[in-house]
């Protein structure tokens, strides 16, 4: 999806190392990324690959020992080595988060209400009754029942979903310009994270907010996403529009991914799931090397000797880091539309 | 004398844990070397099926026979002679391995619990070709789980789960705490095994995807009690029940231009508590074509080929309502 706008979001060579006692764990290395007004960004990869580091850095939440380094601009605003105050200002009002695990992430001895209304209080000098009445509209804007009653509920009062609603409503009370959800729906059942994935999507649609979402879940990426961005161990591997990738995957790894994922009208009599052999590595250092060589099938001495631009295979916006790129990768999702 | 045809027969299992409802009149039977996955959300009970079928729990009414011989109420002692019979593997095996043992003495501990008193040597002996039978090196005996990767432990529980040559194993979310790719191998390893040994196996699991790669039969079980079962062909195909329709539709499919055409079934977020469940049918709450019999009488299970669904409006040939054509904004209103 191409705009003729600037991006709100400017992700361009970021990277964030931790010194650990063992020495270095390089855990992003080099990340762009435009996240258009209005844009759903999915960011898929298994556990390890970075992918939370990513979204923890563009708002400063990482432990002060973490070295980050390139360049992350909100509408303009640097943000990457931005003062404390400077950042204080801009998390809640221009950048929002939600996680997975939304009990963690509320105060269980306040009402619901009293936490929708401090954010309020805080960034919109509100009055206390006026953010009140606030909550009520957000908590009904995030598809909440009986919103005036569940405004003075704790949390231990409502259901896993309810919570994640919560968060949502808390997130979106200053009206950010972009939301980050790091795997909201993991810790949901199927049928409540259906309506929270539409709650995301009824926000972008209406208030126009950009939302890059975390997830390791493939089926939720496809079921809302309009752009992917694949990572693996620091780095993006691949990053396309949303039917360009699970129809043309051109990484290795993506295409593996893809294959691993257990798919509709597949039974073990008939098919295998593709394995994809080793583990993600840690990594202490970026080597000049592709980082996937080693459980690559496609990979030989180039794959070992450097590491393999971000280019463009052909299709609109669709990029990958790939010295070998799979040619026709015929994966189920495929198949299925033949 | 032949063998009993049934790895498992549960008939009108009831546990409460005080005043929660967990299990509440569950019945359920698994042939021999047959794959039953046994699916629901978080609060459903699936789990604790799995527990009193291991008898981790004392069911508070109702019967478990094992091939045939009722283990529901046996003293400890009793029990003995029949825990080889049945494995578990669980979902986090970061937690259900001994940090402290030896991955060798791990897997050997199963055989150490029936009382058999083997060496040193024979120990080894079993435990290599377990370990050999689940993708692991004979070495990996002498090493530490913290030593292991996710995948590599799960495994290491599957070795232990089968050293006994269990005729069932129950594998309560054996994948769900793995990444996709290392789930995939898991899943498959499941598959060999079953295929190449042939126990049967209860697939506990909120995974759908991974059941219809996996299983033979399906039950789906909803607070406490199973709504609808039946073979894995004619559950995806032909869903009776309500809520299998709506759990078959909510879960995404990793394909952006199908998913788009799917309508999600959105249903209320409350899952009602296990302590105070509804009247007459326990769906009825967050049912979208929930009608007033539905509030004062508990729906019968109409026979479906081998399976059934209970719900009021499922017809006496076995076709179901479509969940689908009910206004969805009544549900969330």
């Amino acid at each position: 999806m191409t705009t003729a706008s600037a991006p709100v979001l400017e992700i361009r060579d970021l990277s964030v190392s931790f010194p650990t006692e063992t020495g270095t764990v390089s855990a992003v290395d080099g990340v762009s990324l435009d996240l258009a007004a209005g844009e759903i960004v999915g960011m898929v990869g298994e556990s390890g690959c970075g992918k939370s580091v990513t979204a923890m850095s563009l708002a400063g939440l990482l432990p002060s020992s973490a070295r980050v380094t390139g360049s992350v601009r909100l509408d303009g605003t640097q943000l990457v080595g931005a003062r404390e105050s400077a950042l204080r200002r801009v998390r809640g009002r221009e950048i929002a988060y939600i996680f997975q695990e939304p009990m963690t992430s509320l105060n269980p001895v306040l009402t619901v209400g009293r936490q929708i209304g401090e954010v309020l209080q805080v960034h919109e000098r509100m009055s206390r009754r006026a953010a009140r009445a606030r909550a009520v509209e957000l908590l009904t804007l995030v598809g909440i029942p009986s919103a005036a009653q569940r405004v003075d509920n704790y949390p231990h009062q409502l259901s896993g979903g309810m919570r994640q609603r919560v968060m949502i409503a808390m997130a979106v009370a200053c009206g950010p310009k972009v939301l980050v959800a790091d795997e909201p729906t993991t810790a949901l059942d199927v049928t409540v994270q259906a309506g929270i994935l539409q709650v995301l999507r009824d926000l972008r649609d209406r208030l126009g907010t950009s939302v890059l979402i975390i997830t390791h879940d493939l089926g939720v990426i496809a079921d809302i996403a309009d752009r992917v961005v694949v990572m693996y161990a620091g780095r993006v591997v691949e990053r396309a529009p949303v039917d360009d990738l699970f129809a043309h995957p051109r990484h290795r790894y993506t295409a593996g991914l893809l294959s691993a994922s257990p798919q509709p009208g597949r039974h073990a009599g008939t098919d295998r799931l593709t394995e994809i052999p080793g583990l993600v590595p840690v990594l202490a250092s970026q080597p000049d090397a592709c980082t996937f060589a080693d459980r690559c099938p496609a990979a030989d001495e180039q794959c070992r000797a450097a590491a393999p631009p971000l280019e463009d295979v052909g299709g609109t916006d669709h990029v990958a880091a790939c010295w070998h790129p799979c040619i026709t990768a015929p994966t189920a999702a495929q198949e299925a539309n033949r | 004398m032949t063998p009993h045809p049934n790895a498992l027969e549960i008939a009108d299992l009831v546990m409460h844990f005080g005043p929660v409802r967990a299990v509440d009149g569950v019945s359920l039977t698994i042939p021999r070397g047959r794959v039953t996955a046994l699916v629901g959300e978080s609060g459903s009970g699936k789990s604790t099926v799995g527990r009193c079928v291991v008898r981790l729990v004392e069911p508070t009414a109702g019967t478990v026979r094992i091939a045939g011989t009722d283990v529901t109420h046996l003293s400890r002692r009793r029990l003995r002679p029949h825990r080889g019979a049945v494995s578990i593997v669980f979902q986090d095996p970061a937690a259900s391995l001994d940090p402290r043992m030896l991955v060798g003495e791990i897997v050997a501990e199963p055989l150490r619990l029936a009382g058999k008193r083997i060496s040193r040597r024979d120990r080894d002996a079993r435990v290599a070709p377990q370990l050999e039978r689940v993708g692991l090196r004979a070495e990996v005996a002498r090493r530490y789980p913290h030593e292991l990767s996710g995948g590599q432990r799960q495994r290491v529980s599957i070795a232990r789960a089968l050293i006994s040559e269990p005729m069932l194993l129950i594998a309560d979310e054996p994948t769900s705490a793995l990444d996709v790719s290392v789930q995939a191998s898991v899943l498959n390893l499941l598959a060999d095994l079953q295929r190449d040994i042939g126990f049967a196996c209860l697939f506990i699991t909120h995974d759908l995807s991974a059941v219809e790669y996996l299983a033979d039969d399906i039950a789906v079980m909803y607070l406490g009690q199973l709504v609808e079962t039946g073979s894995r062909e004619r559950i995806f195909a032909r869903p009776a029940h309500p809520y299998t329709q709506a759990l078959l539709s909510a879960a995404p499919v990793a394909d952006p231009v199908r998913q788009r055409h799917r309508q999600p079934v959105l249903l209320g977020d409350d899952l009602p508590s296990a302590l105070d469940p509804p009247s007459g049918c326990r769906f009825r709450t967050r049912c979208p074509l929930a009608f007033d019999r539905c509030a004062t009488e508990v729906p019968a299970q109409t026979a479906i080929g081998d399976g059934m669904a209970a719900c009021h409006l499922v017809r006496p040939d076995g076709t179901g309502p479509d969940v689908r054509t009910a206004d969805p904004s009544e549900v969330l209103s």
